[in-house]
């Protein structure tokens, strides 16, 4: 395969900051990680077992990438077993110790919790790639013109991320407006003599939400919504067919002003992009009640931290709820830890057992599809 | 002028940890001439007489025999939120006075509030939240895994109101829904819903992914989640409590928790509130407990207080007593 290496647009900002991203597109939200580094050993067993039994077996299928098995950072164990039906699986230690031979090996790249990082280097040195196949929906971390420049193609895994992240954003409107983890905290506290009864939260039933981004997951936490009873506000690009609209009882915003000045939840669930960046800053802030809460369940990247820090000091907006910053996590001397009118989760919104497994399968089912050359699932194209 | 002519409402105290909410007294005062404790101990010859109605709220002032006793032309007492266990039903009623409580101000709340315990438990929201703060963390490690709520099987313990009101929110999560109760509802109201009854609790317990009580304590209600029960719920199941304490054994529910019996636990109520500073409950890891606030939004204690007033004027002129508890 012959790649094109046209001359390449800045893709890595000079400082680590993510206000001097070039590309922002192409930063990743979680820590950096150098995988020519850092990697855990295997053990010698293990190695030995798997390759006595699968050494036949596995050359014959197509080799697949993966950053490790295991420890902080690497591929699930269970996950692993699964790719292993259909590929050759290859940790980046085997592929850097190896890289001769095992770099012709490698079509497939299997991208888990944004790992490996996909940099120019590692494209160039490999040949035969044909697909990164991405567990997850959000593509944000990969430089998809690159890649593309390449010739390899981009896959992601909308459906199984759905349900959970639908989930987990309902979660964070229900615990933020009743003020669960307070209540814990009250409820566990050496110091709790009583509960005081005039210690209030909010109501969900019957409140106003506005969802900015009604793909997949927004419309799923509007399905969600409905049966709380909730007047259902949204702002998308474009807009929903009617029959989509009437069936949660969804009211188009045009203007994301107006849904802004309107709701009692303002929940995120947009992809990250260039026009998406910065999307909630100021002047979003300061246009939505000050009786109304903030959920991300996107990137941290759509909202101004910095401005979020002071809406929220000056009760601007009474509070926040955030599975998602930038990065992740946040230094431990970031103000939004300091606040007390703020719920922040570590990126869980498909943390659960079954979408784990359901993301790997989709991949899988998405690597396959353009190694086998048929129909492809999931792509994703750069814009 | 006016306000002698109001009737005289017994309440404990204005403000505070307990008290009638402060932003409450105007209303009320539109309506009564209210008298607080204190007042009346330091008065009682000349307004033992006067007072018709006792506004019971967060079950201060208790009610007792002597109290009865000293208040010749007491009607009718309104309790906050829909538990009555709190009174001696049975002693109001034979001094003729009538009793209301709240059971649909606090039902949408306190519904939301199943819900919300349901997914922060299913999804380690407070642990969570506890590793995205901690000065300790570092990176957030890839598996840490929670359990999916969407599509999984809620076995709802009392499909009255609230835990109707529950049925319905969890069935926008695509969840299997299964429920025990002392009636079988109708055709009509099941398949809204697409619940499936389990005449016997037994069946629920051993289906369910979660299990919500949304009981009444009642003598029959009392520990009905004990030891048995909890071994007939799956290893992976959590038990939500929304009802009351004494629905379920405490001590049978600790050892559960430690030899992980069951999954986890929610619980928005103890026996006591709170429960003593050294209990058990509170050193589990597999738990959730919250202040007993399933009501406690501004709304619906406002909604509360109106339902209350109501209660009282219509018991006091005689009418049909709106949410009127009888035995």
């Amino acid at each position: 395969m012959s790649c094109q290496l046209l001359p390449l647009r800045s893709s890595r900002a000079a400082t680590g900051t993510s206000e001097t991203i070039a590309s922002y597109g192409h930063r990743c939200h979680r820590s950096p990680v150098d995988y020519r580094q850092r990697y855990k050993t295997y053990s010698a067993g293990e190695q030995t077992i798997s390759a006595s039994h699968t050494k036949v077996m596995a050359e014959d299928l197509p080799g697949v990438l993966i950053l490790d098995i295991g420890g902080t950072h690497g591929v699930l164990e269970n996950l692993a077993v699964l790719l292993k039906k259909h590929f050759h699986l290859i940790t980046m230690k085997e592929f850097l110790e190896n890289k001769k031979e095992m770099s012709k090996k490698i079509q497939s790249v299997f991208v888990f919790e944004c790992r490996p990082t996909i940099d120019r280097e590692l494209l160039e040195s490999l040949p035969n790639l044909k697909v990164i196949g991405n567990s997850g929906v959000g593509v944000d971390h990969l430089d998809l013109k690159m890649i593309s420049n390449f010739g390899v193609k981009v896959t992601n895994t909308p459906h199984a991320v759905a349900d959970p992240t639908a989930d987990m954003a309902m979660a964070l409107m229900l615990a933020s407006a009743r003020r669960l983890v307070e209540g814990c905290q009250i409820a566990v506290s050496p110091d709790t003599k009583y509960f005081a009864v005039d210690w209030l939260g909010v109501e969900v039933t019957r409140a106003t939400l506005g969802i900015i981004g009604m793909g997949s997951i927004g419309y799923k936490v509007a399905q969600r919504a409905r049966a709380f009873n909730m007047k259902i506000l949204y702002h998308n690009r474009n807009r929903r067919r009617k029959e989509e609209e009437e069936a949660v009882g969804a009211h188009y915003c045009e203007k994301m002003e107006d849904l802004l000045q309107q709701s009692d939840f303002v929940m995120l669930v947009v992809n990250l992009t260039p026009e998406t960046h910065k999307l909630i800053g100021k002047k979003e802030l300061g246009l939505m009640k000050p009786t109304a809460t903030l959920i991300n369940i996107s990137r941290g990247a759509v909202i101004d931290q910095d401005a979020l820090v002071e809406a929220l000091q000056k009760k601007i907006i009474r509070a926040a709820a955030l599975d998602v910053t930038h990065p992740e996590p946040l230094p431990r001397d970031h103000p939004l830890l300091r606040l007390n009118n703020i719920i922040i989760t570590p990126h869980i919104g498909t943390a659960t057992v079954q979408a784990i497994r359901m993301m790997a399968e989709e991949a899988i089912a998405n690597m396959l599809a353009v190694l086998n050359g048929q129909p492809i699932p999931s792509e994703v194209f750069p814009k | 002028m006016e306000s002698q002519e109001l009737p005289y409402v017994l309440i404990d105290c204005i403000g505070g940890k307990h008290g009638v909410y402060e932003d409450h007294i105007e209303f009320l005062e539109k309506h009564f001439h209210l008298i607080s404790m204190k007042e009346y101990l330091e008065n009682k010859k000349s307004l033992s007489e006067k007072i018709r109605a006792i506004y019971i709220w967060y079950h201060k002032p208790v009610i007792n025999e002597e109290l009865l006793q000293s208040l010749p032309n007491l009607k009718i007492v309104a309790s906050s939120g829909v538990g009555i266990d709190h009174l001696d039903l049975r002693l109001l009623s034979s001094y003729g006075v009538k009793v209301a409580n709240t059971p649909f101000a606090v039902s949408t709340d306190t519904a939301d509030f199943g819900m919300a315990l349901m997914l922060a438990s299913s999804r380690r929201l407070v642990e969570g939240y506890q590793m995205a703060v901690s000065p300790d963390t570092e990176y957030f490690p890839a598996d840490w895994l929670g359990a999916e709520v969407s599509g999984a099987t809620l076995g709802i313990v009392g499909m009255g109101t609230i835990g109707y009101k529950v049925a319905q929110r969890a069935k926008a999560f695509e969840m299997k829904i299964l429920y025990h109760n002392r009636n079988q509802r109708n055709k009509e109201d099941e398949s809204a819903v697409g619940a499936v009854y389990c005449k016997k609790i037994d069946d629920l317990l051993q289906q369910s992914d979660f299990v919500l009580l949304a009981v009444t304590l009642t003598p029959q209600t009392h520990k009905l989640i004990g030891k048995k029960e909890l071994e007939l719920m799956k290893p992976t199941a959590t038990l939500i409590n929304i009802s009351r304490g004494l629905v379920v054994d405490q001590d049978a529910l600790v050892e559960a928790l430690q030899k992980k019996i069951i999954k986890a636990a929610a619980l928005d109520v103890t026996y006591p509130e709170p429960l003593p500073r050294d209990h058990p409950l509170l050193k589990l890891k597999n738990i959730i407990i919250t202040p007993h606030i399933g009501s406690a939004t501004k709304k619906t204690r406002r909604l509360m207080m109106e339902n209350m007033t109501e209660s009282i004027k219509a018991g006091l002129t005689g009418l049909p007593i709106p949410n009127e508890v009888l035995l």
